[in-house]
């Protein structure tokens, strides 16, 4: 999907997130002297197209109690990897799962899995499920635990027409 | 910052956190079609979530885009930062405005960042200028695949 300058325009208003009023679309609209029904109908391809993955919350994982937030990583045979990488995405408590190229000699782990918990115990049980799954195929594993967020924003798009 | 706050939420500030993970559809009064399945009403529903939003227990609304889907790119990068140095790394880093967020981490690799930008080309650009200010090398992990997402936090 080609982006046009209207799209952009679209993308720029509501990265910030979208306007919490009875009719939001209405709202950005005006704000770009658009009719609601383009602004949905330009939402609905960009869903369509995966540039927008979903219109949801983004849940703050400290305040929900999860402070607990495991970077489980896992190196595992070549072979095997893409296989168990989707088995592993689909562990219902994996955030985020993916693979990735290692960095020898310093770094051998090639497969990544975020997990979160309230306590070390949760999150170690969570990892350890991983382990089980994966097998003789990892031959070493590590988890990083996050000590404090540094920096978080959203995405930031530069405005160019 | 391991903070230890449990935010104090009910039932129904519950159920607007675990559906609201889902899409929300697209039509006109988006919210009136939520409301009604959640069985509270719309204006109470932009209440709370406004609520929810200003006390920081969802840091945002709206839509999730994917900036590869868009031609951008995303990166992963870590770097092995010394403990005496980590603040005046963590302010060099922090300033390049493509870091979209960065975690400190147990491991000697102890700064990881996301870096984002419109192109590919952009992110050895950025990672290369962060190891010439620093002095530090910057470790890339690109995604070489990524695996279904279907997590959800249970509020």
């Amino acid at each position: 999907m080609k982006l046009d300058a209207t799209d952009r325009a679209l993308i720029a208003e509501t990265q910030a997130g979208l306007p919490l009023v009875p009719e939001p679309f209405a709202e950005i609209g005006a704000r770009l002297g658009l009719p609601e029904g383009e602004v949905i109908d330009r939402l609905a391809a960009m869903r369509a197209a995966g540039i927008i993955r979903r219109i949801a919350a983004a849940p703050n994982h400290y305040a929900l109690g999860l402070t607990f937030n495991g970077m489980t990583v896992w190196d595992v045979d070549d072979g095997r990897a893409e296989a168990l990488g989707a088995q592993v995405g689909a562990l219902d408590f994996v955030s985020h799962c993916y693979l990735r190229p290692p960095a020898l000699p310093d770094w051998p782990y090639n497969l990544f899995a975020m997990v979160h918990g309230t306590s070390r115990e949760e999150v170690e049980e969570k990892r350890a499920k991983i382990r089980a799954m994966l097998g003789e195929a990892c031959r070493a594993d590590d988890m990083l635990l996050s000590r404090r967020i540094l920096k978080k924003t959203g995405l930031r798009l530069k405005r160019k027409e | 910052m391991r903070r230890e706050v449990r935010a104090e939420l009910d039932a129904f500030d519950r159920a607007i956190l675990n559906r609201l993970q889902d899409d929300l559809p697209l039509v006109s009064r988006p919210f009136a079609v939520v409301a009604e399945e959640l069985g509270i009403g719309e204006r109470d529903l932009l209440e709370r979530l406004e609520r929810l939003r200003a006390e920081g227990i969802i840091t945002r609304f709206g839509p999730f885009f994917d900036a590869e889907a868009m031609g951008g790119a995303f990166c992963l990068c870590a770097m092995a930062v010394p403990p005496e140095r980590f603040d005046e790394v963590m302010i060099q880093v922090n300033a390049q405005p493509e870091v979209a967020h960065n975690y400190e981490r147990d491991h000697r690799l102890n700064m990881w960042f996301v870096l984002a930008t419109e192109t590919r080309e952009e992110i050895d650009t950025v990672a290369d200028r962060i190891e010439a200010q620093t002095g530090l090398r910057v470790f890339r992990f690109p995604k070489e695949r990524e695996f279904f997402i279907g997590f959800r936090v249970a509020a």
